[in-house]
């Protein structure tokens, strides 16, 4: 789960590490108040959590007080990405003097947290680390000695800093660390760390990515979303939406995934998926199917290789569904493909409905893509 | 001789007492596999299938004989599971559980490598070795025994490219799933090593998926190292970008972690690339 930039830079205030002034507000009125109210100059950010965000205009620079309504109305208008803004962060204008890079991330190759400096801020780290590895330093660390100040030290003398600014900079790390474990995070980093020009350390922007799988130690976060995402991972399901005209019910992620290739290689375009997981039983098949239906889908393929998950109670899912959501398979055509265990029980069940019913994953693809088309 | 497990393995099984861990204790027994005690922290002095239930891994080992555990412990206490099973000198560990915390598994994992022990999974359906013994939930009866070795980064994606290959005839050494999370206990390159060195493995299957480049370094491996042939499939070659696809781990992020740069990578050393599933059943019955 990804924290607002506002929200990150709460947490990181309160650890210590110095973020510029400001307040996040949700009307223009309220920009032009809280202008009016600290007399600084200040730059207005679109709150979203996609990257790119200055490119596409969602950074503003006002002169005046009016200046500041017109940008969080402007601001508040815009999508970023097909990500609408509601929230809108100003804050006080910093003197840049450099802009450094600094975060931490678990690295999947070497299986450890790492910290990565660069004295390249306030662009793409991939992009630096392609383009000009030599300004970039990185340390590993291990989880049971913990992050070491020489070993920051060194990170922040390779990228060029001394005296006063190194110091800063260890100990803005070091507490920046403590926030990365501290709240189970995936990615941690501030891009860019400013240099101000008199002599200071600034957070000028702020992300917090968490891991999913620990919310429960954070259910401060938990948002309630409106979301189908959402209501599937309640359901201990995963859904994800796509932009085709196909719903694919599967379980396991690798077998929807390569359900998913099969179509697009049959020419279809896939509009969502539901991953049922192990040992789906029928009232998960028929939130799954609920889940599809939500989008405009022209056919539907349900592609079950069974091991813990038995055909039978998929089928049953099925037919419970059926008489629940009077799906009319005349408009949505349903290809259905079973496999594995108690195949010729799911079989059985699934006779009297008027489903597609298939014997391969091939076939099942081909025959989706076709009905689709209608 | 198959890998990792054998008719020899001895197994206890943790979180023996939950609606999974039971199930498929029976299931396993039922294969033939060698299930010596199970643990459940405050159950001890039952009673699961005939398998007698303790509250602690050490409790059970002063009692039992076994050098394998096979973990159904609910996520927050899966990666202290793993430790304590570790901690008391189980040399193999298989982990099913879903929805391990990242932090705990970066700790677990450097616990586990600086014990010397192995971990396969977690987020696996485990390991089998067909007629031999079976340590994960995988549906025995599509296995059969034969001589090529499958590895793969998910579950029911191995069951359908298992029955292709049992369908044309081919047998299996051991399959292993390594798991579908960001951080695995055992990566693709320790289990090929493994398949190269058995007797019983003449060629090699390769599932892999989309997220982190464990296929590219595989690929790299495989062209120095093998002698064995290797198939090779990727799901997700559709797969949009910064979605995660089912799995933790299947996420095409920042750019990286896409199929095509896997399928390129195994297709510059040397390696087939299947397609579709039925495919890679082809190409394997075409090495035999």
């Amino acid at each position: 789960m990804k924290l607002h930039e506002f929200e990150a830079k709460k947490i990181f205030r309160n650890e210590g590490i110095p973020v510029p002034e400001g307040k996040v507000v949700y009307s223009s009125r309220e920009g032009v108040k809280y202008a009016k109210s600290t007399g600084k100059k200040l730059v207005a950010k679109a709150q979203v959590k996609v990257g790119g965000r200055g490119k596409a205009g969602g950074i503003l620079f006002p002169e005046n007080e009016e200046e500041v309504g017109d940008a969080v109305h402007r601001l508040l208008n815009m999508e970023i990405k097909g990500e609408k803004v509601e929230a809108v962060l100003l804050e006080e204008r910093i003197e840049i003097d450099r802009e450094l890079y600094l975060g931490f991330t678990v690295d999947r190759e070497t299986r450890t947290i790492v910290c990565i400096g660069s004295s390249m801020g306030g662009v793409d780290i991939e992009r630096v680390a392609e383009e000009h590895p030599d300004r970039i330093s990185r340390i590993s660390i291990d989880p049971f000695i913990g992050l070491q100040d020489f070993a920051l030290r060194d990170l922040f003398f390779d990228i060029g800093l001394s005296g006063q600014t190194l110091s800063k900079a260890v100990s803005i790390a070091k507490r920046l660390y403590r926030i990365f474990v501290k709240y189970d995070s995936e990615l941690c980093e501030i891009n860019p760390l400013v240099l101000t020009s008199d002599g200071n350390l600034v957070a000028a922007d702020a992300v917090l990515n968490m891991d999913d799988n620990a919310i429960y130690r954070h259910l401060e976060f938990e948002r309630i979303e409106d979301s189908l995402e959402f209501r599937a991972r309640k359901a201990g399901l995963s859904y994800v939406e796509l932009d085709g005209d196909i719903g694919i019910i599967g379980n396991g992620a690798g077998l929807v995934m390569a359900t998913l290739d099969l179509v697009h290689f049959e020419g279809g375009k896939p509009a969502n998926f539901c991953d049922v997981g192990g040992g789906a039983r029928s009232d998960r098949i028929k939130t799954a199917l609920e889940l599809i239906l939500s989008k405009n889908v022209r056919a539907i393929l349900i592609n079950i290789f069974g091991g813990i998950t038995r055909c039978d109670e998929v089928a049953n899912g099925i037919l419970e569904a059926f008489s629940q959501l009077e799906i009319d398979t005349s408009k949505i055509p349903i290809v259905v493909r079973l496999a594995g265990t108690n195949r010729e029980e799911g079989m059985q069940i699934l006779s009297s409905m008027d489903l597609i019913i298939v014997d391969t994953m091939e076939s099942a693809a081909k025959k989706v893509v076709e009905v689709a088309r209608g | 001789m198959a890998i990792l497990i054998d008719e020899k393995t001895r197994v206890i099984v943790q979180g023996i007492t939950g609606r999974e861990g039971s199930f498929h204790t029976a299931q396993m027994m039922e294969y033939g596999t060698h299930i010596v005690a199970g643990v459940t922290p405050g159950k001890g002095g039952r009673d699961i299938h005939g398998v007698p239930v303790y509250d602690s891994v050490k409790r059970a080992l002063a009692e039992h004989d076994a050098n394998c555990s096979i973990i159904f412990v609910p996520a927050p206490f899966a990666g202290d599971a793993i430790m304590e099973a570790v901690h008391n000198g189980i040399e193999l560990v298989v982990c099913i559980t879903e929805g391990i915390p990242v932090h705990d598994m970066l700790r677990t994992y450097r616990y586990v490598k600086q014990n010397d022990a192995t971990l396969i999974g977690p987020n696996c359906p485990g390991i089998i070795s067909p007629e031999k013994s079976k340590v994960g939930i995988m549906p025995a009866y599509i296995f059969r025994n034969g001589n090529v070795g499958i590895v793969s980064r998910s579950g029911t994606l191995t069951y359908q490219i298992v029955d292709e290959l049992t369908r044309r005839d081919i047998g299996q050494s051991t399959c292993v799933g390594i798991g579908g999370d960001p951080i695995t206990g055992t990566g693709f390159i320790e289990m090929l090593e493994m398949f190269e060195n058995d007797d019983e493995t003449d060629a090699v299957v390769l599932i892999g998926e989309i997220g982190g480049t464990e296929e590219e370094k595989a690929a790299e491996y495989i062209r120095k190292e093998m002698s064995k042939p290797v198939v090779a499939f990727i799901a997700g070659i559709t797969a949009p970008p910064e979605k995660r696809m089912g799995h933790a781990g299947a996420i095409i992020q920042k750019g990286k972690g896409d199929a095509k740069s896997k399928i390129e990578a195994l297709k510059k050393a040397g390696i087939e690339v299947g397609k579709t599933p039925s495919e890679v059943g082809k190409l394997v019955k075409s090495l035999m």
